[in-house]
């Protein structure tokens, strides 16, 4: 059998093919945050939360009303979506004039308040979910015992990705949501009701943190850190890419997923801090991220 | 010289203010400090059902009756060191805080461990897996309690190698506790004839394990032994179902495994797991009574797990010992509980040992299937019982040097 460095060729398809699983994740998850920080200029920390508000939702959804897994893929974005509009309309409203920092104090704060009162109701060892029936057992790739479930996660991911990638770049309604940001004055003049906009958008990120929940709560423990443990990584996603721009955070996602699956299989101990020593780098060589521009 | 005189006169006319109030007790309280994770993911498995326990003994002792006046203090160490040290200082120095019990988190036990013989006070651990603590770090003021690294390798390693399971792979946390955890638990296979395939050190915590359980499926191991614990034992086993790790043929040992983990699993994904325990609520009247009291008052209505009922049994032992002492001296206090047989309705008649360990029968347990199972916490089946005189690490193996000096 072939081998690189020691790892058969086959084995080494297997492990690029879980990294781009993992991609998949920190795709879905930096693409909502770089809405909300292209849009809105919000650095939205309480973005982990939010996704495990997600999980927790739809583990709510099996457990008191009997609802599964597909009805929580579109239910639970809604719910936990709603509750992005109230935060929105409530608190994050009112620090727009002011400096980023606010807002990143402000949703950090939220945070710590969301991962609290879970523990305090939920505890901290986590709740089960299960994977749905129709998507059990796996194939066998040859190389690999790919799980159906795993195979939907990359699909899925990709189809939300870039169908927003696609209404922020390439439809109207996303040119006038590009040009809200740009002068909302201007567009305010044109007759748009910007603020509702801009209040939906966070919304929508809100939710795609929350879709990113419910399609981990089977294959990751449900408990109220899991968003804590997740969200540090997916900064720095979204940093390597460049602040707000979505395509960079897409393919970021799937670029340090890869990375990161080659890493563990290398050399494991390093797998949780490659990410940053690549962020490192790329903010010495390109300060606003690989396709970030400079304002 | 004269200094010296003085000194302990002015101490004896202290002694003796305290002693017309009440024996030789320290400003007439003893004062209980729970030290543990209340808030990270060790909270449901130590956490503030620590502190139920600790009451309860304290109850079932009958203080009050007995004109003690008892009180428990908590605190937050979040698993940091620093952070447990600080606590721990400011308890002896400031809160007159007479003995730490539980403290998870093996690199924070072992920080108290140190504090604790500085200040001559007492230190129960419940919580802490180290074998360390009663190996080359043991005090004379420390008492490891519940179940350790050596004696979880020993009861499931040796119950796996013998029943086939001879070819190995770790998944190993990459820090103090799952670097020994993985050493005791490798003796304990090489020693019984099994071998190590290969092992791989994953940072901690952990979320994504799949990459690392591709790998132990690629070396055809025949157990993929998991060095890790709460949440990160969780996601392990949650995703090698999810991988057909255990339908392929290869089987997983939980190595440090509560029962608030199991519960977290579910029985659908957890169901076959073999582990050790030393604490199981279903095993007889007394601590199935135990449990359904202990439940009442603990957050969200939780079972006890191992830990709680070690932290329970501690504090009853440490009162008994005052109790017969006449004193709250914390050198004292855990050389009388070394010399008293222990004798509680959870975990039996015992003894504890010169290096500090204490010694008690554990239990080799496995998950029932969903089927099997008649309630929310009906969740294990006991399949052997290893008696106490072989549970734990032999006392001239440790390298304690307390045992040195016995000899």
């Amino acid at each position: 059998m072939t081998e690189i460095f020691g790892v058969p060729t086959q084995a080494l398809f297997g492990q690029l093919l879980i990294g781009l699983i993992n991609g998949s994740f920190y795709a879905l998850l930096s693409l909502g945050l770089a809405v909300i920080f292209g849009l809105l200029n919000i650095i939205n920390f309480a973005h982990g939360a939010q996704y495990m508000m997600g999980a927790f939702v739809a583990y709510l959804l099996l457990n008191k009303l009997g609802i599964g897994y597909w009805w929580a893929l579109v239910i639970v974005p809604l719910v936990v979506g709603a509750s992005g509009v109230v935060i929105e309309r409530l608190m994050l409203s009112r620090l727009y004039k002011l400096d980023h920092l606010y807002g990143l104090l402000l949703t950090f704060g939220l945070a710590l308040i969301i991962q609290g009162l879970f523990r305090n109701e939920y505890g901290s060892s986590g709740q089960p979910y299960q994977i749905p029936e129709q998507l059990m057992g796996g194939q066998n790739l040859g190389f690999m015992f790919l799980p159906n479930y795993r195979a939907w996660i990359i699909g899925a991911s990709l189809v939300v990705c870039l169908s927003t990638w696609f209404v922020i770049e390439r439809t109207r309604l996303g040119a006038y949501l590009r040009a809200a940001t740009e002068n909302p004055q201007l567009v305010q003049a044109f007759g748009v009701n910007v603020p509702r906009m801009i209040t939906l958008t966070y919304g929508f990120g809100v939710a795609l943190a929350a879709l990113a929940g419910v399609m981990a709560a089977p294959v990751y423990q449900v408990s109220p850190q899991m968003g804590a443990d997740l969200i540090i990584v997916v900064f720095a996603v979204v940093v390597i890419g460049g602040m707000g721009s979505i395509l960079g955070a897409v393919v970021t996602g799937f670029g340090l997923g890869l990375i990161e699956g080659l890493t563990k299989v290398f050399y494991p101990e390093a797998s949780a801090t490659v990410i940053f020593i690549i962020m490192a780098i790329v903010l010495l060589v390109r300060p606003a991220g690989l396709f970030g521009t400079q304002k | 010289m004269k200094r010296n005189l003085l000194s302990t006169l002015i101490g004896a006319v202290f002694a003796l203010g305290a002693g017309a109030a009440h024996a030789q007790i320290s400003d007439g309280v003893i004062k209980i400090g729970v030290l543990n994770d209340m808030s990270g993911l060790y909270a449901d498995l130590t956490g503030p059902g620590s502190v139920v326990a600790a009451k309860m003994a304290i109850e079932d002792f009958g203080a009050a009756a007995k004109g003690m006046k008892v009180e428990v203090v908590s605190a937050d160490h979040q698993n940091k060191p620093d952070v447990g040290s600080t606590i721990a200082r400011t308890w002896y120095d400031v809160d007159k805080v007479d003995v730490i019990v539980d403290v998870p988190t093996s690199s924070v036990a072992l920080a108290v461990n140190q504090i604790t013989r500085e200040k001559g006070r007492a230190f129960l651990s419940s919580g802490a897996a180290t074998s360390d603590l009663t190996g080359k770090a043991c005090s004379p003021n420390t008492i490891h309690w519940t179940y350790d690294t050596w004696m979880l390798a020993n009861g499931t390693g040796s119950a796996i190698v013998k029943t086939g399971g001879d070819s190995w792979f770790f998944l190993t946390a990459d820090y103090a506790f799952g670097h020994a955890l993985e050493r005791d638990t490798e003796a304990v296979v090489l020693k019984n004839g099994g071998k190590v395939l290969g092992k791989v050190r994953h940072p901690f915590p952990g979320s994504d394990f799949s990459s690392f359980l591709l790998q132990a499926q690629a070396s055809k191991a025949k157990v993929i032994g998991l060095a890790n614990a709460g949440g990160d034992t969780i996601n392990s086993i949650k995703q090698a179902s999810e991988f057909g790790i255990v339908k392929g043929g290869q089987n997983l040992a939980g190595l440090l495994v509560f029962l608030t983990d199991v519960k977290a699993l579910g029985l659908q994904t957890a169901q076959g797991l073999i582990f050790t325990e030393t604490y199981y609520w279903d095993r007889d009247e007394a601590s199935r009574a135990f449990a359904k009291r202990f439940s009442a008052q603990a957050p969200r209505n939780n079972y006890p797990t191992m830990v709680h009922a070690g932290v329970y049994s501690s504090v009853l032992h440490y009162l008994k010992a005052v109790e017969a002492a006449k004193t709250d001296d914390g050198t004292k206090i855990i050389a009388k509980m070394k010399e008293l047989p222990t004798d509680d309705p959870l975990f039996g008649k015992g003894t504890v040992r010169a290096d500090g360990r204490k010694i008690h029968p554990a239990y080799l347990v496995e998950v029932k299937k969903p089927s099997e199972s008649t309630g929310p916490w009906d969740l294990y089946k006991i399949r052997a019982t290893i008696p106490a005189d072989q549970a734990f690490r032999p006392l001239n193996q440790g390298e304690c040097p307390l045992v040195a000096q016995a000899k």
